[in-house]
């Protein structure tokens, strides 16, 4: 037997443009999933400065609220949480059977209101900072 | 007897009569298939320009740009993709565009069909990037409005290519098998009795009996694509057909269970619903497979 052709990239995600609505929903969730057990580390990693007592804790928050580019961070943050959870909601609803003739149109609510909820944040999170 | 070897002179006479015979046969035979490639070429030649022809005379055409390999021929070897101008006729499908391009360009282009009306699940193909019936397909449907300009036809993904469109269905139909794909009863009943189901029953598995076998699923399957062992969505269907009917007994469901209840079985599913999107039958396969997941956690869950 000759050895079949391997087509490569065009299998995966060279087909990107042409992924529907629950593939992407897998991919969002799989790509928040990551970031937010990422977070998780540095949520810990500044939570601990605490450990070496009340002030030094007071001026790293400080010191990192005062850097635009981690006020930016955060309502990357919230966008990705807010997805997770939506999808996540969605993914419940999933597995128990309920409304999977509609799964692509509740992809897209989550979507449409993740993007709602981070735009009305922003000027929570850049208060003072821009 | 090789005739290539030139014999010495002291070689009997009646051996090298014999190769000389053999010879003059084997030119004999040359020129008569060298004929016979000349008169296929002239029948090609006319049915090339009868193709030519057919293609002005249509209103519009459609271009498939075709999938091509053939790791038998040294030339073919490489992959490539063959452009064909087919003529477009009010309810052409995707299948009969393939057929018109083989008959009338290249009859060594190689697809599998057979009854043409989406029921044998031959012909699977990966058209314009989503696995779809090339009988089913309207070449119209490919375009937003009118008729496309081009249609691309692959082979299935994630399966070996044979030839051309023809991809190795082993794996496939082993995944089918492994889920023991008929019905089982250890009591049925007596003489010429009828084993009744119930009209809710029938409703509940109506949609998973409508598979073809056509593999466009698996195919589709992100997870079946990097786990061969991954029974797939069309077997994990057959599974719930089976152990959903309520004919069969208690035990063989359980049976049945614990098959899709594997590490490869159910659990690999991770929702995408890239089967459900592709499926020719509009099977609901996320649904049946997340039906299954519920029933094997019911089985296993013990408050005691």
């Amino acid at each position: 037997m000759s050895q079949s052709y391997d087509r490569g990239l065009v299998e995966d995600f060279g087909r990107w443009t042409e992924f529907s609505a629950g593939m992407w929903a897998w991919i969002f969730h799989k790509f928040t999933g990551w970031v937010l057990v990422g977070y998780l580390f540095t949520h810990i990693a500044v939570l601990s400065t605490a450990m070496s007592g009340p002030e030094v804790y007071t001026s790293t928050l400080q010191g990192l609220e005062s850097l635009l580019i981690v006020r930016f961070l955060e309502v990357g943050l919230l966008a990705v949480a807010v997805f997770h959870i939506l999808n996540g909601v969605r993914l419940l609803l999933v597995d128990l059977g309920i409304g999977l003739e509609s799964q692509d149109r509740s992809f897209y609510a989550s979507l449409i209101l993740t993007g709602a909820i981070v735009v009305a944040s922003v000027p929570t999170f850049l208060a003072g900072a821009v | 007897m090789s005739t290539g070897i030139t014999k010495p002179e002291e070689e009997e006479e009646t051996e090298s009569q014999a190769v000389g015979a053999a010879r003059a046969a084997g030119e004999s035979a040359y020129g008569q298939a060298r004929m016979d490639e000349s008169e296929i070429d002239a029948a090609n030649e006319a049915s090339q320009r009868r193709a030519r022809r057919a293609v002005e005379d249509a209103d519009r055409t459609v271009e498939l740009k075709v999938f091509r390999y053939d790791p038998e021929v040294p030339e073919k070897e490489e992959p490539r993709f063959d452009s064909f101008t087919v003529p477009f006729a009010k309810g052409m499908t995707v299948l009969d565009a393939l057929m018109w391009a083989r008959d009338h360009y290249d009859s060594s282009l190689t697809f599998r069909h057979s009854c043409r009306q989406a029921v044998c699940g031959s012909d699977a193909l990966f058209v314009d990037g989503k696995q779809r019936l090339g009988c089913k397909t309207q070449v119209a449907d490919l375009a937003d409005e009118g008729i496309p300009g081009e249609v691309r036809i692959e082979p299935l993904p994630h399966a070996e290519v044979v030839k051309d469109l023809v991809v190795d269905m082993e794996h496939f139909y082993d995944q089918m098998e492994s889920v023991e794909p008929y019905f089982q009863d250890e009591d049925t009943p007596d003489g010429l009795n009828e084993q009744r189901q119930s009209r809710e029953n029938r409703e509940k598995i109506k949609m998973s009996t409508r598979c073809i076998w056509c593999g466009a699923c698996m195919s589709s399957c992100n997870i079946a694509a990097g786990n061969n062992e991954y029974l797939g969505p069309a077997a994990i269907n057959k599974a719930y057909r089976f152990a959903m009917d309520e004919r069969e007994g208690e035990d063989l469901t359980e049976h049945r269970l614990n098959i899709i209840e594997q590490e490869h079985g159910v659990w690999r599913c991770q929702t995408q619903f890239s089967c459900t999107e592709v499926c020719p039958k509009d099977i609901p396969l996320t649904e049946h497979i997340q039906a299954l997941k519920r029933e094997a956690v019911k089985k296993n869950l013990k408050f005691w």
